[in-house]
């Protein structure tokens, strides 16, 4: 079988970079090991966050954003997206001072997507907080989307533009020969002269197979469901210090996170919860809301994602293996950055070559010595 | 729906409950979800729907019969017996939150 | 708090198991659900047996008392009224006892969680009115309640013949049984008859439940279909097609049985091997002889283990307690292993006849019925979900919510994987089951938040 490009992983942003590729006339195949959206798209809370993003990220993430405003246009669906807007609050002083001077400084380089809120405007934003907070940084052109509906949105995108998708098809082996990736995998070889590798917390091992070893580390954070309550709080909440990420989903229930770790399961393919560790991590959300005491967990879990030395992912042509697309390591915050990624990494894919500055996201400075591997 | 053909000794202790702000006569040692099914017939209306549903199983696996017992909500009323002065509600549709 | 066994279940199996650890010098830690033990079969001996309940719940519901008695003799630390949320490899157990979480540290663990009741999707088996034959039998030994009419069982199975002869007994009416299962099962399960005469006694038990309900009256409704419970907000009649011909009757209370299967949920959420049972379409735990699962250290005994009955409990339970004994260091004793074996043989022998005579049912799941009860999810919108990507229930839930309500599951997991298969045109076995997200029993956040950890857990 062969095409002009293969993506490996079918997470949401080897969807979008096959959906992107796709519709700029390759013939592209996708496959995946597990099944659309298994680990860390079908695990993230879904936030669509430009608040407090890397400043090295934030062209693609402003970029993305515009984006998720119009996203019937690029997949045909909301993808459940609402303009909630996000607030990181402040619980003292001192965090107050390190929003000012994060909102100041986006505005001196000309960005006001962020503004700076006091505690009365807080307030009424979010009535149901009641814990003490100072002000918070709010930007009210983000929120969330529902994972589930945008990787559903995405995969019928895709196929509609003539992707092929191969579910339960695992990459065995990588090589080039004569200017063409030859991929095996669990259901046949497929070549081409493209292969992006978005493979997520896997994304190591594609890159090993390819003859490019990398340095990732594994992120494995820990979510937690309740069960359906009235609706009380719109925005979806951050606290800056604090490791906390509070929404309010359609349904009703209260997805909590923020980055507290599971452990590896011993299998090595999967995280489990760790509660000892999510017991300890607790009180942020019982200080700003003491009313969730009595709200019933419904489901907890952790993800598995891949994570860098500097929480940037790695997005561009490998330096060593020839024709193989890096797109992989967000870290845990690449949700958001799913439209933009996938038209850079497609337009690499096209025309070997794109505009946007991805000198921040270079392999360079994560590869291994070959012989390491 | 149902009646006990138990009285006097073999009946055991009677314990008064508040259900739904009435005082209520229920037996030791019978849980809430039997109380509910013989008071009202019901137990809650669900979440999504606001349908009417009863406690469907008994023992702690369909949680059809969550209710509000002394104030805690999305209790499995079939695993909680009653106790003299125990406040008992039926949940009807998504839970609220006490802010 | 550490002990040697921490054993989840304080039925048949549970207690068995308990009294055997403690004569053999262990420390045991018992948790179960229920105000007192005994576990579903034998729920409230202790207070009913005083009462004119005995006579007719029967002589094998008032044996139980003398298991409980030995069991509350035993030694072991019992917490009733506590539930399991999460049980960790290492190993730890998680409580909640009256809102307060805490955990156990255990160098065993033994599953006794039982069985539950197969749920099976009908038309209307959402109204209140609705319920399951083992809910109305609990009503019955908690507090003597009767079933106030009209009152109309479904289903099929030995419990709803049970049931009906219990409520006859002490001067209850039932105003029909609607039998579901097939008539041609009954070949097939002549084929088991020898080995099933080994527990005759059983078999002639079922026998006298069948001839005393014939003599009852009770109207007896055979080779129907598209049976219904009807009503606006509650159940008012049942309906089905005989011969053609709907008929209908009025109805407060339609009890429905269709058989029981393993509770699973701690195994599968732990890992553990898994293998299906394609004749009554469960999943039980991989066990070795002891019922000790693939994961080491983790036991299971009791219908968890497999439906097998009360006897086939106790048996498993004995024989769980000699295998945990022995992975602990203990040297066992041959003569007890070979005499819970021979009990479990025995009382396994009438299984493959139960199992052929009512196997788990195959009818065909129109799209607009309810499957997930919790989430209000329908069998067509999870047949599409099904068609629209690989057979994994996972995705199934993802993309339908079918499976993410408060019971986890354990009401809609067969039927969705079931669908799943039906759809990819694969065996009902080989599309699995939902990954089990803990916890296992929802606890509250503040209950998390105020977890006792152990030092070691630090």
């Amino acid at each position: 079988m062969t095409f002009d490009a293969l993506v490996i992983g079918g997470g949401l942003h080897g969807l979008s970079a096959a959906l992107q590729a796709a519709r700029r006339g390759m013939k592209v195949a996708l496959v995946e090991r597990d099944f659309l959206g298994r680990h860390a798209s079908g695990a993230t809370a879904a936030g669509v966050r430009t608040l407090g993003r890397d400043p090295a990220e934030l062209p693609l993430s402003l970029e993305a954003a515009e984006t998720w405003h119009v996203m019937e246009e690029l997949v045909g669906d909301s993808c459940g997206f609402h303009a909630t807007g996000q607030v990181q609050v402040a619980e003292d002083e001192a965090a107050m001072e390190k929003l000012r001077a994060r909102v100041e400084g986006l505005q001196a380089r000309g960005m006001s997507h962020e503004e700076l809120i006091g505690a009365n405007e807080l307030k009424s934003l979010v009535p149901a907080m009641t814990g003490p907070c100072v002000g918070a940084a709010w930007t009210p052109r983000d929120g969330a989307a529902d994972p589930h509906v945008t990787i559903r949105a995405f995969r019928t995108a895709a196929l509609a533009a003539g992707v092929e998708m191969h579910e339960q098809c695992a990459v065995t082996g990588l090589s080039r020969r004569e200017g063409t990736w030859i991929v095996t995998t669990s259901k046949g070889a497929f070549e081409a002269p493209v292969v992006i590798n978005a493979a997520g917390a896997w994304s190591a091992e594609i890159a090993r197979l390819a003859g490019d070893p990398l340095r990732l580390g594994l992120k494995h954070s820990m979510m937690i469901v309740t069960e359906r309550a009235s609706r009380v709080v719109a925005p979806v909440i951050s606290a800056m210090g604090r490791r906390l990420s509070f929404k309010q989903t359609d349904a009703g229930t209260l997805l909590i996170g923020g980055g507290v770790q599971g452990r590896i399961h011993d299998d090595g393919q999967s995280a489990v919860v760790d509660f000892a560790a999510l017991a300890l991590a607790l009180d942020t959300t019982r200080r700003l809301f003491p009313w969730t005491e009595g709200l019933r967990i419904v489901r907890t879990w952790a993800g598995m994602e891949a994570t860098t030395d500097n929480h940037l992912p790695i997005i561009g042509f490998s330096n060593r293996a020839e024709g193989l697309i890096h797109d992989f390591g967000f870290s845990g915050h690449g949700f958001q950055l799913v439209p933009s990624v996938g038209r850079v990494v497609a337009e690499l894919a096209a025309e070997g070559h794109t505009e946007t500055d991805l000198s921040a996201f270079d392999p360079a400075r994560i590869e291994l010595e070959r012989d390491a591997a | 729906m149902f009646k006990s053909v138990l009285d006097g000794a073999e009946r055991g202790p009677a314990v008064t409950v508040m259900v739904e702000g009435q005082e209520v006569e229920a037996w030791e040692d019978e849980t809430v979800a039997s109380l509910l099914l013989r008071h009202f017939g019901t137990a809650r209306l669900t979440p999504v729907s606001q349908s009417p549903r009863a406690p469907y199983c008994m023992m702690g696996v369909c949680f059809d019969c969550l209710a509000v017992i002394d104030g805690k909500w999305s209790t499995q009323s079939c695993l909680e017996p009653v106790r003299a002065g125990m406040s008992i509600e039926r949940q009807n549709g998504a839970r609220e939150v006490e802010q | 708090m550490t002990t040697d066994v921490v054993i989840v279940g304080a039925g048949p199996a549970g207690m068995a198991a308990a009294i055997e650890l403690r004569a053999l010098g262990l420390s045991v830690l018992v948790a179960d659900e229920q105000p007192a033990p005994g576990g579903q079969v034998w729920r409230g001996v202790e207070r009913n047996n005083a009462t004119r309940l005995a006579g007719a719940l029967g002589t094998d519901y008032a044996r139980g008392e003398a298991l409980v008695r030995r069991f509350r003799d035993c030694g072991a630390d019992y917490r009733p009224e506590t539930q399991v949320w999460q049980v960790e490899e290492g190993w730890k157990v998680f409580l909640n006892q009256g809102g307060k979480a805490s955990v156990a540290t255990a160098r065993a663990v033994l599953l006794a969680t039982g069985a539950q009741e197969r749920p099976v999707p009908f038309e209307g088996w959402t109204l209140p009115g609705v319920m399951t034959v083992g809910a109305a039998q609990i009503m019955l030994k908690s507090g003597g309640f009767m079933p106030q009419g009209p009152v109309w069982l479904r289903g099929a199975g030995p419990l709803p013949l049970l049931y009906a002869q219990q409520i006859l007994a002490l001067g209850g009416r039932i105003d029909g049984i609607i039998d579901t299962s097939a008539p041609a099962n009954r070949a097939q399960a002549l084929r088991h008859l020898p080995r099933a005469l080994r527990d005759w006694r059983s078999l002639a038990k079922g026998a006298r439940w069948m001839r005393e309900l014939r003599r009852s009256g009770i109207r007896m409704v055979k080779g129907v279909s598209e049976v219904r419970a009807e009503g606006d907000e509650r159940l008012t009649h049942v309906t089905w097609v005989e011969d053609g011909q709907p008929q209908r009757a009025p109805a407060a209370l339609l009890l429905t049985h269709e058989g029981v299967i393993p509770s699973v949920h701690a195994t599968l959420s732990l890992g553990c091997a898994h293998d299906w049972n394609a004749g009554q379409r469960y999943l039980a735990p991989r066990l070795d002889t002891w019922g000790e699962t693939t994961r080491g250290g983790l036991f299971v005994a009791g219908d968890g283990a497999g439906i097998g009955g009360v006897d086939a409990a106790v048996a498993r339970g004995g024989l769980a307690a000699l295998g945990i004994a022995r992975r602990l260091g203990d040297e066992v004793d041959g003569d007890k292993r070979a005499a819970f074996e021979a009990d479990l043989s025995r009382a396994l022998a009438t299984r493959p006849f139960l199992d052929a005579l009512y196997p788990a049912p195959e009818g065909r799941i129109p799209d607009g019925l309810m499957v997930c009860r919790c989430e209000e999810v329908t069998a067509g919108r999870i047949r599409e979900a099904a068609r629209e990507g690989a057979p994994d229930p996972n995705q199934v839930k993802a993309a339908t919510r079918a499976g993410m309500g408060p019971c986890q599951g354990r009401q809609c997991g067969y039927t969705v994987s079931r669908l799943i298969a039906e759809e990819h045109g694969i065996e009902a076995g080989h599309a699995g089951f939902f990954n089990i997200r803990p916890p296992l029993k929802p606890i509250t956040l503040g209950a998390l938040a105020a977890l006792e950890l152990p030092e070691e857990a630090e």
